[in-house]
């Protein structure tokens, strides 16, 4: 999965860039490796999309040096724009353009060899819609297409910018495939994105972003173990004594009860292991067991101190 | 930047494609015109005498086919600027520069779409023309075509003036109509420059329009190209400092 030690793709040192007044790009600095799903995370406004567009040299940072492939972003673009694929947040094509014609367009901009058009559109499920106009397209369709153009140069790097958003579940789930098979092609896929639960899945690596700071880099697991210890069991018992019993519990922080449901809250990874053995200690006969574990968002709440909806 | 030729064929013959699918926009800019040029020819007297004044604007010989050929750049210009300024709101410009595409051959694809919709509705014109209007009149139609040609492309890159400084694409053909109309107004094709106030006349100097309706008219009358090099020369400074501007102005989102 993570490929932490691979080549590094893009660099980015201390870059900033401000509009007018506001600060959207503070200092950011990462890598991203070969080969991996690297996640930018932050809510809307947070300064992703402005360093994304830095790094594939469609935007100028203020300052601060950008590397990738070995190439400059802004002197060496056009080297560059072979090499990548570029998915842009709220693209649109022309309204009348079809399918194909699209496709087509995409494949003749590059010197390089182009993949496949008609192969791509195959493999993306858009092969019955290849004479359709992009306006009678549906959002998920019109992503699809989208990833069809960022992938018809046979790209190194791929960038994906929100590209689930407004999706349903279904439609993004079906994206979420396509992603881990770019990725299983052996490119590498830097993306953003303010769904955690994306995040959470897709990528290796996230960086957390907030006002225009990376606030930590990491892989997902690894951000929830470092950042928020807490573990949560739910369980339900008629068992007269278990109240008691739970209170001798190790590393139990605290306990919220409604009726038979309880809530055990403690930290660290043994915690669950003290209360199932607890349970058995104490013969406490339970009807309902399961475990809550803390997600990015959680982490996010805890880095921040809000949510990232808010 | 050059100009790269890599997908400016295929992106205008895209564009050019894209553009007939719109039913409206096609038949707007090129049946309007011709049906213009009927009306008003047969509503106008066509044998006014040469020699009456040296300037007698529509009712000139040729003042007709001039003022519908203004007519037909004036819409080019202003398809240009609505499609510009949609395709920015959209996105789509954004989305076209994000590969090898250079920006000047996006837009040059775009002049060139409008310039192919000029020569076809010129043509359009011509058999209009010559179908209703009495046979063997002795216009040098390939000469004013390419004179047209030459003053929609001056006027195009008013176009992308135009188009850099409109907020919306809802306000493009308001915005781009309230500068282009009153440049007609002035250009002489009403009424003669003499006519003008001074303050005016020199108004009507500095705006390209002039110089358009100046050749246009001059070519239908049988001028050669050499009485009007001055004109093409106000034309190509007109492209050149409107280029200039527009590249320091255009935004691309």
């Amino acid at each position: 999965m993570a490929a932490t030690c691979g080549r590094s793709v893009i660099h980015v040192e201390h870059i900033r860039k401000s509009y007018g007044t506001l600060r959207a790009v503070d200092e950011i600095s990462l890598d991203v490796y070969e080969g991996e799903i690297f996640g930018l995370i932050g809510p809307n406004g947070a300064g992703k999309t402005t360093t994304m567009e830095c790094v594939e040299g469609i935007r100028t940072p203020d300052s601060g040096t950008i590397t990738v492939l070995g190439l400059d972003p802004f002197r060496d673009v056009y080297q560059l724009q072979e090499r990548i694929g570029v998915q842009l947040q709220q693209a649109q094509l022309q309204k009348r353009i079809k399918v194909w014609e699209a496709v087509h367009l995409w494949a003749s901009l590059y010197k390089r060899k182009t993949a496949s058009g008609e192969q791509l559109l195959e493999q993306l499920g858009l092969a019955d819609k290849r004479d359709a106009w992009f306006m009678t397209l549906s959002g998920g369709q019109k992503q699809r297409l989208f990833i069809a153009l960022a992938l018809i140069n046979d790209p190194e790097v791929v960038f994906l910018d929100e590209l689930t958003t407004g999706l349903d579940p279904q439609a993004r789930r079906a994206i979420w495939d396509l992603v881990r098979g770019i990725r299983d092609r052996g490119k590498t896929v830097f993306m953003t994105t303010h769904l955690m639960e994306e995040a959470e899945r897709l990528c290796d690596r996230v960086a957390i972003i907030e006002r225009g700071r990376i606030i930590d880099v990491d892989t997902p697991e690894r951000l929830v173990v470092k950042n928020c210890p807490q573990r949560t069991v739910v369980l339900a018992t008629d068992d007269s004594g278990a109240a008691e019993a739970f209170g001798r519990i190790p590393r139990l922080d605290s306990v919220t009860r409604a009726d038979a449901r309880f809530m055990l809250h403690g930290s660290g990874e043994e915690f669950v292991t003290d209360v199932i053995q607890c349970l058995s200690d104490n013969h406490v006969r339970v009807t309902d067991f399961r475990t809550v574990l803390p997600t990015l968002e959680d982490v996010f709440l805890k880095l921040t101190g809000h949510s990232i909806r808010e | 930047m050059p100009l790269s030729t890599r997908g400016l064929f295929a992106l205008t013959w895209l564009e050019t494609k894209i553009f007939l699918r719109e039913p409206l926009g096609a038949i707007g800019s090129m049946v309007v015109p011709v049906l213009a040029f009927l009306v008003l020819g047969r509503a106008l007297p066509r044998t006014v005498p040469l020699t009456a004044t040296p300037y007698a604007g529509l009712l000139a010989p040729g003042g007709v086919p001039v003022l519908v050929s203004i007519l037909i750049a004036n819409s080019a210009v202003l398809s240009l600027v609505a499609i510009i300024s949609i395709y920015r709101e959209g996105g789509i410009l954004k989305r076209l520069r994000a590969t090898p595409l250079r920006p000047p051959t996006i837009l040059t694809a775009h002049v060139l779409v409008k310039l192919l919709l000029t020569a076809v509705t010129m043509a359009l014109m011509t058999l209009v023309g010559r179908r209703y209007f009495s046979p063997g009149v002795d216009v040098p139609v390939i000469s004013f075509a390419i004179a047209l040609l030459i003053g929609t492309w001056s006027i195009l890159s008013i176009g992308f003036v135009i188009a850099s400084i409109v907020p919306t694409a809802r306000f493009a053909q308001p915005i781009g109509a309230f500068i282009l109309y009153p440049m007609i107004g002035l250009s002489g094709l009403f009424a003669p420059l003499s006519a003008f106030p001074p303050a005016l006349r020199t108004v009507a100097r500095l705006l390209p329009m002039t110089y358009v309706v100046s050749l246009l008219g001059g070519i239908w009358r049988g001028e050669g190209w050499l009485a009007h090099l001055g004109d093409i020369g106000a034309l190509v400074v007109a492209f050149v400092v409107c280029t200039a501007l527009s590249s320091r102005v255009f935004r691309w989102e």
